[in-house]
């Protein structure tokens, strides 16, 4: 489903090369986990994945379903059914976070040419999936992650993932700062929209989210590379003895 | 441009001056030209806006109607005659000579930032009626359909029935609203709605022009009082050549029963708008205005000057909104109005209290600063602003707050947002007076730009005269960030959807402030004008 091939990166405006040759593939159905190193290229990857600006692709493609997801604009992509919940979420000042929600919801559903959800509706689906994440109604109604704490954005991130349902999700770091039950949260929410047709990129740093969403494939990312790939037990590993060996190796 | 590095230059751009105490005067200025920035993308940015311009004032159609005009140009004949016209008594007439030959000593101020042509003063008609109007109609029944039909367009009901002041598609509107409407078009007041409901309220709304024949004590008594007739040279060209305008009364301990609203319509070409409005709240009354006006697009600016003057007595409240979508010119900077209005609250009484909101999407020049006159003691003022300028546009305004009587409090919130080429300017006055002890200013201003070719500039001029007062200020400037815009987009809003998402949360605290029905138009009003911002 999304297939990376050869994907070199560099900043656009600096001469410092990100990505190196990323070959990646996610098929419909799967959870594939990526780890590695700070500043190995997970984020980044995410980034241009999604279209945000101040990356070059030099090299390689991305295609989800066949398409050339380098080619479109990030909101042409989110309409294709890509979702990024963000390692940092960004606060909007103002905006109420339902307000914003159904924005998004209705904008991906005018580009694929759907009727807009009316409000009741939408507010019966959001109520429930909120329900599941532990949102309580005062969070809907305040600016989007203005104030929340970090585990609150990231249940807000896994909300908005459920409520635009999309066919290729890709979380970075979703479990970092959560406290355990929060963790569990997340997980549940995860697992809940593994439907056999969807695709998942789980990045993260540790063991303990992949106990709960078991990942089929793990990938080890390093200096802008993948340099390992193997099964769940291969993030045991480096759990257990760190990078050091696999860049060993990978050297 | 790094996303990182816009979040840090958001937070240097807040700046909180120290609280303000004491004899000194001061005037602090900021300014800031968008940094200058690569163009990506640069043929679809052009393709996008041009698109976007198409369509984007959707009031820019005119009515075909035949027209009286009085000859091109200013003269003491022509006042006379407006004032011939209106069948106004000699006292009303004398009023208006004595300010044009005021005006005629005056020189036009250029101290604000407006870059526009020498305005020609001959060259203008300064009266056109629909000639339909000749025979004062009676009532809206008698009225030329012509002139119904323009206002049913424009979304303006002139029919008394359940209905809302200029909202379109707006969803949630609690059953039994109504809004009672004055409706100008050019130089004359079309027709008043509810007038007679009113009236068992013992609220006067009617057009300035009946007021004048009909209540003269009134006018007489309040007319020029709060704005003098030589207070700066357009108010004096409006006292000498006002045609039409709303009149507002409200008996003492009255709240007014439905909201009122005056709806400005210019049409005519070569003509300059020039309106007069006067409210005025008795003792404990209470009143919501709503002003809305629209023009239509045309290659050639017009002149508008209005004057608006509110009087609150004791314990009387009024809260003044206006939502000003005047066509702006296209996006090279020809036509649009010329905005030049004068608006002031005179809080009389004690524990009165005025607000003023405004919305300020139109106009090519706007040169605007509804003010404040704190004299009562205990009496409130407060002023929220959105002034939006796109393409060519140069919005110049602000506020004044003088603090006159004791524990005096205003408030200042101002939402600046310049896109295109535009120039936005804040200007505001707060004014502590030595007798005005215990009083406060809050003043927060907040600047936000869009695109790499327009600018934002702060002017706020603080004096404080006693020792007691404390007045706050508070500015920011930002660009519209890049984060926020790509965290939207990676939802799935277009850029274009996104901008206006995060400016209409930018805007907030004022679009809050304003009636619903307003509000909602409002809303939509801040995404079509900065249509073609972004691309
Ligand atoms: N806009 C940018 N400007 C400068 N350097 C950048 C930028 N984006 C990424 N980098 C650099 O690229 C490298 C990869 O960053 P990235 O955020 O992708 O790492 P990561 O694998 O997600 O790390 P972490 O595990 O810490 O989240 C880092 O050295 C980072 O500093
Ligand atoms: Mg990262």
């Amino acid at each position: 489903m999304l297939e990376i091939k050869n994907l070199h990166v560099k900043l656009e405006d600096e001469d410092k090369v990100i990505l190196k040759g990323v070959d990646l593939t996610v098929e419909a159905g799967k959870v594939h986990a990526i780890m590695g190193p700070n500043g190995s290229g997970k984020s980044t990857l995410s980034y241009v994945l999604s279209g945000r600006d101040g990356y070059r692709v030099t090299e390689g493609s991305a295609t989800l379903d066949g398409a050339d997801l380098l080619a479109m604009a990030p909101e042409e992509r989110a309409a294709a059914g890509l979702f990024l919940a963000f390692q940092y979420p960004v606060e909007i000042p103002g905006v109420g976070n339902m307000t914003f929600l159904r924005t998004a919801v209705n904008a991906q559903r005018k580009a694929r040419g759907e009727e807009e959800v009316s409000a009741a509706d939408f507010l019966k689906l959001v109520r429930a999936q909120a329900k599941m994440l532990n949102i309580d109604a005062d969070m809907l109604k305040r600016p989007v992650n203005v104030g929340f704490s970090g585990g609150e954005k990231k249940r807000n991130e896994i909300l908005q993932m459920a409520i635009l349902a999309p066919r290729m999700c890709i979380l970075d770091e979703t479990d970092s700062g959560l406290d355990v039950d929060a963790m569990r949260l997340v997980a549940d929410g995860v697992n809940a929209l593994r439907d056999g047709k969807r695709g998942f990129l789980v990045i993260t740093h540790y063991q303990r989210l992949l106990d709960h969403i078991k990942p089929d494939v793990v990938h080890i990312m390093a200096d802008g590379r993948i340099v390992r790939t193997g099964g769940p037990e291969l993030a045991l590993e480096v759990e257990r003895n760190g990078y050091a060996d696999i860049l060993a190796e990978a050297i | 441009m790094n996303p990182r590095s816009m979040n840090a230059q958001h937070e240097q751009g807040r700046r909180k001056a120290p609280e303000m105490n004491g004899n000194r005067p001061m005037a602090l200025e900021t300014d800031m030209q968008a940094p200058s920035l690569d163009v990506r993308e640069g043929v679809d940015r052009e393709t996008v806006e041009t698109v976007a311009n198409m369509g984007s004032y959707k009031y820019g159609w005119d009515t075909d109607i035949e027209m009286d005009y009085a000859p091109k140009g200013l003269s003491e004949d022509i006042i006379r005659l407006i004032s011939a016209k209106n069948e106004e008594p000699d006292w009303m007439t004398d009023w208006r000579l004595q300010a044009y030959r005021r005006w005629l000593q005056m020189a036009e101020p250029r101290w604000a930032m407006l870059r526009y042509p020498q305005i020609d003063y001959q060259d203008q008609f300064y009266y056109a009626k629909p000639k339909s109007m000749t025979q004062r109609p009676k009532s809206l029944e008698d009225v030329d359909p012509k002139l119904l039909a323009t206002y049913e367009k424009l979304g303006i009901p002139l029919k008394e029935q359940m209905l809302l002041a200029g909202v379109e598609g707006a969803e949630a509107v609690s059953p039994g609203r109504r809004v009672a409407v004055d409706a100008v078009f050019d130089s004359v007041s079309v027709g008043t709605t509810f007038k007679a409901e009113l009236a068992k309220a013992g609220v006067i709304f009617c057009s300035i022009s009946e007021a004048i024949r009909e209540h003269p004590d009134l006018v007489r008594k309040y007319l020029g009082s709060v704005v003098p007739q030589s207070d700066n040279f357009f108010a004096t060209l409006n006292s000498a050549v006002f045609s039409d305008g709303s009149f507002v009364y409200i008996p003492p301990n009255t709240r007014c029963p439905m909201e009122l609203s005056t709806y400005f319509r210019i049409n005519a070409e070569n003509t300059g708008q020039f309106e007069r409005t006067l409210i005025i709240a008795d003792k404990g009354s209470y009143v919501s205005y709503l002003e809305g006006c629209t023009a239509p697009k045309r290659d050639i600016a017009q002149l508008h000057a209005a004057v608006v003057e509110i009087v609150l007595l004791d314990d009387a409240e009024v809260k003044y909104s206006t939502v000003q979508n005047w066509f702006p010119g296209d996006e090279e900077g020809r036509g649009g109005i010329y905005n030049f209005v004068t608006k002031r609250a005179d809080c009389r009484g004690a524990r009165s209290r005025v607000m003023w909101t405004q919305v300020e999407t139109g106009s090519a020049i706007t040169w605007k600063y509804p003010s404040c006159l704190l004299r009562g003691d205990d009496s409130q003022g407060e002023f929220y602003s959105i002034a939006i300028a796109n393409n060519m546009q140069q919005a110049d305004t602000g506020t004044k707050m003088v603090h006159l009587g004791k524990r005096t409090r205003s408030r200042i919130v101002s939402k600046g947002i310049s896109a295109g080429r535009a120039q936005n300017t804040y200007r505001g006055l707060v004014s502590m007076h030595p007798r005005a002890t215990d009083s406060r200013n809050y003043t927060q201003c907040d600047s936000l730009l869009i695109g790499d070719r327009c600018g934002a500039h702060t002017v706020p001029y603080i004096e404080v005269k006693n020792n007691s007062s404390r007045v706050e200020h508070e500015a920011t400037t930002s660009k519209v960030d890049d984060d926020q815009l790509f965290y939207c987009r990676s939802r799935g809003m277009d850029e274009e959807e996104a901008v206006a998402l995060v400016v209409n949360g930018f805007c907030r605290e004022v679009l809050q402030a304003l009636p619903m029905e307003f509000a909602m138009e409002a809303q939509a009003l801040v995404a079509i004008s900065l249509e073609g911002s972004v691309g």
